[in-house]
């Protein structure tokens, strides 16, 4: 009998397919319908202190081998949405909230809110690569982000994971740092920094003019940074990027991450994808003789 | 694949006050119902439910109303916008006796599905419905298909005085319809919908978008139904279920916004 329960510290998952921050997370309704698809929790959008638009659009362009977006962190405000979270408290699907912010404050009290609200987990956004003063700028900071990692833990119960990015050259000073900030986990990876030019008009297409990449395209350079992570620190890695079918998710496994998170495949496959990955990692699994997930965390860094 | 592809406006008319219909070569099938997304470069990107459907040419219509709008208002034949789509399911074409309600702007992206349920010759009859006389636009066109017209004004400056779904009421008193088909405001097209009780139902619903693929959420209505890929046109039977139906919108930053 094949098992495909995971954990991430304390938190423990019936599949490790999770939903990842900013594909339908809009709203309560939105979310309950990517737990009804079968996924394994549910990460929120990015939600900030304020009500913040985002970009005008063009904010999604579809390319050759993945994703481009700029969408600017929009969110309702963390008051609003905590209405959204609270509605689904009840649910037996964890809810992991993604947080941004400026400085280690605001962090804390974005972080107890969410708490409140009913949050099983925290994820603190230190990685998008299209929003001045927040994401990859405060994350690619390893004082600021060590004291940021340690306000949030000590006013916090949930555990606290850590989105990191690919665009930086100190991944591991920034894990390693994380991990000291007694962070509980480390999610890799939030999009690649990148542009796609129109060649009629000569002007980049996306409104922010540069974006995030994800998709298939990405899954290689998601994989290296959580073997890398692997090798780095003793919490567990969440890997995203890419994830499109049940053999991505376990090629993530054997890198080292616990559990995965899925985004761009619920464009590519439809928001069923969540079931579709469980079903070929089981099979996947039935077929080389592996009963447990833990079997294959790290299986390619030994 | 879903990035703009940029086009030649080909032409540009003015239908009434404020009102303009362009066209662009675009040699794909495209149903009555389904939407692009126009971009204006520099400008921003906005969804459009078509308005005229040829082999070779399609036409949006809309209101001179917003940035994106005006912007495109301003535009002549010859400038270049970037298309990207068809999105979005369209309408069905069930039933022989139809009813069309189209409240303003909603009104554009109902011809062609007249027009497409002419084509069989089914006995239908169009409501448009808007604030004044000076506003409304499409009546030859309609009126060229065959079809029966009749106008409604707020201010009663032509025919019935009143809203459409008002109009509209009294008629689904009078006689039997197997379809009833609008876009407008939605809380004319809520009004219209517990009107309708038991007679199947379609609406074209109008949601702020962003990535129009079903992905990041913005359009969302009810349990997670995405405007842009599960509908734009719901049904009756989905609407009722759908508590934001007629009530609320959300805007950029996801904020509830009532009717």
């Amino acid at each position: 009998m094949v098992d495909i329960s995971t954990t991430i510290g304390p938190l423990r998952l019936k599949n490790p397919t999770m939903l990842a921050s900013g594909i339908m997370d809009e709203d309560a309704g939105s979310m309950q319908r990517m737990m009804d698809c079968g996924a394994g929790a549910i990460v929120t959008k990015s939600i900030g202190m304020q009500p913040r638009e985002g970009y005008a659009n063009p904010t999604v362009v579809e390319l050759e081998y993945g994703l481009l977006n700029a969408m600017g962190l929009p969110n309702p405000g963390i008051e609003l949405y905590g209405e959204e979270v609270k509605k689904l408290r009840t649910s037996n699907v964890p809810i992991i909230g993604s947080i941004y912010a400026a400085d280690a404050d605001e962090f804390v009290s974005l972080a107890e809110k969410m708490q409140r609200f009913g949050a099983n987990a925290l994820e603190l956004n230190v990685s998008c690569p299209h929003a001045k003063q927040y994401g990859l700028e405060v994350g690619c900071d390893p004082v600021l982000l060590q004291e940021i990692v340690t306000s949030v833990k000590q006013n916090v119960s949930i555990p606290v994971f850590i989105k990191v990015s690919p665009n930086i050259m100190n991944l591991v000073q920034i894990v390693q740092g994380a991990e000291k900030a007694s962070a509980d986990a480390i999610v890799a990876i939030n999009t690649v920094k990148a542009m796609k030019i129109d060649l009629e008009t000569r002007c980049p297409v996306l409104a922010n003019k540069t974006g995030g990449y994800s998709g298939k395209a990405i899954k290689p350079i998601g994989v290296r940074c959580v073997y890398d992570i692997a090798q780095a620190v003793d919490i567990p890695i969440i890997g995203v990027g890419g994830i499109t079918t049940g053999e991505d998710a376990i090629e993530y496994f054997m890198a080292g991450a616990s559990a995965v998170q899925i985004g761009s495949a619920v464009y590519y496959r439809g928001p069923d994808v969540f079931k579709s990955v469980c079903e070929e990692i089981k099979t996947w699994m039935k077929n080389h003789g592996t009963t447990t997930i833990k079997e294959l965390i790290g299986a390619a860094c030994r | 694949m879903n990035h703009p592809i940029i086009i030649p406006i080909l032409t540009s008319t003015i239908e009434a006050t404020d009102i303009k219909t362009i066209t662009f070569h675009y040699p794909g099938d495209v149903l009555p119902g389904q939407f692009f997304m126009v971009w204006i470069p520099g400008v921003d990107e906005i969804p459009m439910s078509v308005s005229q459907i040829t082999k070779r040419v399609k036409g949006i219509t809309f209101r001179n109303i917003g940035d994106a709008t005006r912007a495109l208002y301003q535009l002549k034949k010859g400038d270049h916008i970037g298309i990207r789509g068809p999105y979005g399911n369209g309408f069905t074409l069930i039933g022989k006796r139809l009813l069309f309600v189209g409240g303003g702007t909603g009104i554009a992206m109902l011809v062609p599905v007249v027009e497409q349920a002419r084509k069989k010759k089914l006995p239908s009859t169009v409501i448009l419905g808007v604030k004044t006389k000076n506003q409304l636009f499409f009546e030859d066109r309609l009126r060229r298909t065959g079809t029966t017209v009749l106008v409604s004004t707020d201010d009663g400056s032509l025919g019935y005085k009143g809203f459409a779904s008002d109009l509209a009421k009294e008629i689904l008193q009078k006689e039997k319809i197997d379809m009833v088909y609008t876009c407008g405001p939605e809380r004319m097209m809520s009004s219209l919908l517990s009107y309708c009780k038991s007679i199947p139902f379609q609406a074209s619903l109008e949601r702020y978008m962003k990535c129009a693929i079903g992905i990041c959420g913005q359009c969302c209505v009810g349990k997670g139904l995405r405007v842009c890929l599960d509908g734009p046109i719901f049904d009756g039977a989905t609407l009722k279920k759908v508590e934001d139906f007629g009530i609320y919108r959300r805007d950029a930053a996801g904020r509830k916004i009532l009717f």
